[in-house]
């Protein structure tokens, strides 16, 4: 043991046998010099910021979810879960269910394959990869805002590029976020150039771990370039894909930002996410009882989503 | 040179070079185009944007990016964003690395349980309670300041930041530790002497995650400030889109200068952006 060896040369033992003045062992002394004043200086920072601001607001807005209240004086009219059973049938609120579902439906089944299919072609040896990598995950550092305004202008009828291509092969001015049955995709598009880069490079980082000698070996085998992604890639990146699944499920139940400066949930309400419409219903009309209802249902949805898929997909990982 | 970084042995062949080059340069286009056509619509007029969608512009319109550097309000949100954002890293990386420390290194009865609490804020998103997180904030007395932005922030950050500083701080050599123990130095005295010199990699990926959320924050900013001298330059885009809705080319000259620091900072510290925020991903 390289801590008693060390302590006993010196001739002092903190971590050592008991044994001291005063009816105190010197364990003791050394946790009474030490070890609290650490405990005492070092954790209540940190737990006071943390109960204060996350823990007791979660905890209040399941408090106030039963009243009727507008954010002045102390809340009184206790509604009892009419804000839930307002929420549940609310149309809007459904829509925006949807949508937060939808979100993580194509993240699955189109981001997450295109970045993998990128992150593919990037790590094997080509020149340029460095500077495509680069282009590719610039879009997930740009702020969520500035890039829904960048959209916004790239979706407008009159000044777009989307509509000028389309009107340049003919097509009359086509305005995508106007539209209720093509805004919802116009925004999984932005969502979808907005975060491909950062999957990518997480699938980049797990491609760099594989070892080349099983790729050699392959190679000399004459697999081919399906055969070698089916057969080592994927399987050896299963752990990343179910992380990035994690993240795709997070990032569509955080979702807000984005959607805020393209759509503001419009065009009649076809694009809210659960965020958006606590926002709208909940703090634009001071509604402190219903949109903490809202609260708690995304927090029930998120946090039973969260631990129901840690547990079942990534419990070896 | 051999390229350290790939998986593949050999180089592909030519045909198959082809295809991966067209697929790149294709999927580069469509990240790229949106942004140079932001950049160079803000150097166009409003007519010319209606006419000219693709090309360069016809006459280089300066006035556009000179008069939005030239005003106040957009250094103002700069310097906003700026301001709460040190504040925000300042603050995570002090608490969050003193209370990682007692994680790492201390023990004592219940940690396991305190630190699961911290974690719980990994579960769910920010905006779950940011009804009550407002009434909070106005009884303190903090509305419409840079402090109750930046504390929440803090508070938010923390589990994340607690749990990647903890893992490194307990992979650092545990003779040092003893050796420091022997010399009578306390926990304290340890942690502000060793453990953080030689945490600079963690402190700098943590800073950079913490910076890069708080400089593109709006939810929070949004609900928790009420006076445009206060917003930071999330909210003030928001404002100006609002005010000059019409005039796509000042909005767009706008958006370009505002997110012109973030595109030369991540092309400057590109290695650094890229590991700090994928670790902060796969290292949880």
């Amino acid at each position: 043991m390289a801590t008693t060896d060390a302590a006993a040369r010196a001739g002092r033992a903190p971590h050592g046998p008991d044994g001291g003045r005063f009816g105190l062992s010197r364990r003791q002394i050394t946790w009474m010099k030490s070890t609290l004043p650490v405990l005492v200086i070092f954790l209540p920072p940190g737990i006071l910021l943390f109960t204060i601001f996350v823990i007791l607001p979660m905890g209040e807005a399941a408090w106030f979810s039963f009243y009727n209240w507008n954010g002045y004086g102390e809340p009184t009219q206790w509604i009892g879960t009419r804000n839930y059973e307002f929420v549940f049938q609310n149309k809007v609120f459904l829509t925006a269910l949807k949508n937060n579902a939808l979100i993580i439906v194509v993240s699955i089944l189109v981001q997450i394959p295109l970045a993998l299919w990128l992150a593919n072609m990037l790590a094997q040896r080509i020149r340029g990869s460095l500077v495509f990598r680069l282009i590719f995950f610039l879009p997930y550092v740009l702020a969520d805002v500035a890039a829904g305004l960048i959209w916004r202008f790239v979706y407008d009828g009159d000044f777009g590029i989307v509509s000028n291509t389309w009107q340049a092969v003919g097509g009359e001015p086509f305005y995508a976020l106007a539209e209720r049955e093509y805004a919802i995709w116009a925004v999984l598009a932005v969502i979808v150039w907005k975060y491909f880069g950062f999957h990518m490079m997480l699938f980049i980082a797990g491609l760099q771990a594989i070892d080349k000698e099983i790729m050699e070996a392959a190679e000399v085998d004459g697999a081919t370039g399906a055969q070698k992604f089916f057969r080592i890639t994927l399987p050896l990146l299963a752990s990343t894909v179910r992380l990035s699944v994690f993240f795709s499920i997070i990032g569509s139940l955080q979702l807000f930002d984005l959607i805020m400066p393209l759509t503001g949930g419009g065009p009649s309400n076809s694009t809210h996410t659960m965020v958006t419409y606590l926002y709208q219903y909940g703090v634009v009309r001071l509604q402190i009882g219903f949109g903490s209802a809202v609260g708690v249902v995304l927090f029930l949805i998120s946090v039973t989503l969260a631990f129901t898929y840690r547990w079942i997909f990534m419990r070896n990982d | 040179m051999t390229d350290t970084r790939s998986v593949g042995g050999m180089r592909p062949n030519l045909a198959r070079q082809s295809y991966i080059y067209a697929s790149l340069l294709f999927v580069a286009a469509i990240v790229v185009i949106p942004l140079a056509m932001t950049a160079l619509g803000g150097f166009k007029t409003l007519g010319e944007l209606r006419t000219n969608a693709f090309g360069l512009p016809q006459e280089w319109q300066w006035s556009n990016y000179v008069d939005i550097i030239l005003s106040q309000r957009y250094w103002l949100q700069m310097w906003n964003s700026l301001v709460i954002a040190g504040i925000t890293v300042g603050l995570t990386l002090l608490v969050g690395s003193m209370a990682a420390f007692v994680f790492a290194h201390v023990h004592f009865f219940g940690s396991k349980y305190l630190l699961a609490y911290f974690l719980l804020g990994l579960m769910f998103p920010a905006a779950t309670a940011i009804l009550p997180l407002f009434i909070r904030i106005r009884d303190l007395g903090l509305i419409d300041t840079y402090w109750g932005v930046a504390l929440p922030q803090v508070a938010f950050g923390l589990g994340l930041s607690i749990l990647l500083l903890r893992n490194y701080f307990k992979g650092m050599p545990k003779e040092l530790f003893d050796a420091a123990f022997v010399d009578g130095c306390g926990y304290v005295r340890f942690f502000w002497r060793i453990t953080l010199p030689l945490s600079r990699p963690i402190l700098a990926t943590v800073g950079i995650i913490t910076f890069v959320m708080s400089w593109n924050s709006y939810i929070l900013p949004l609900i928790l400030l009420n006076s445009e001298e206060m917003y930071p330059w999330p909210l003030g885009m928001m404002v100006y889109r609002g005010e000059f809705a019409t005039d796509w080319q000042l909005v767009l000259a706008f958006i370009t200068l505002t997110i012109l620091p973030t595109v030369i900072a991540f092309f400057a510290a590109q290695r650094h952006i890229i590991a700090g925020l994928t670790a902060g991903a796969v290292k949880t």
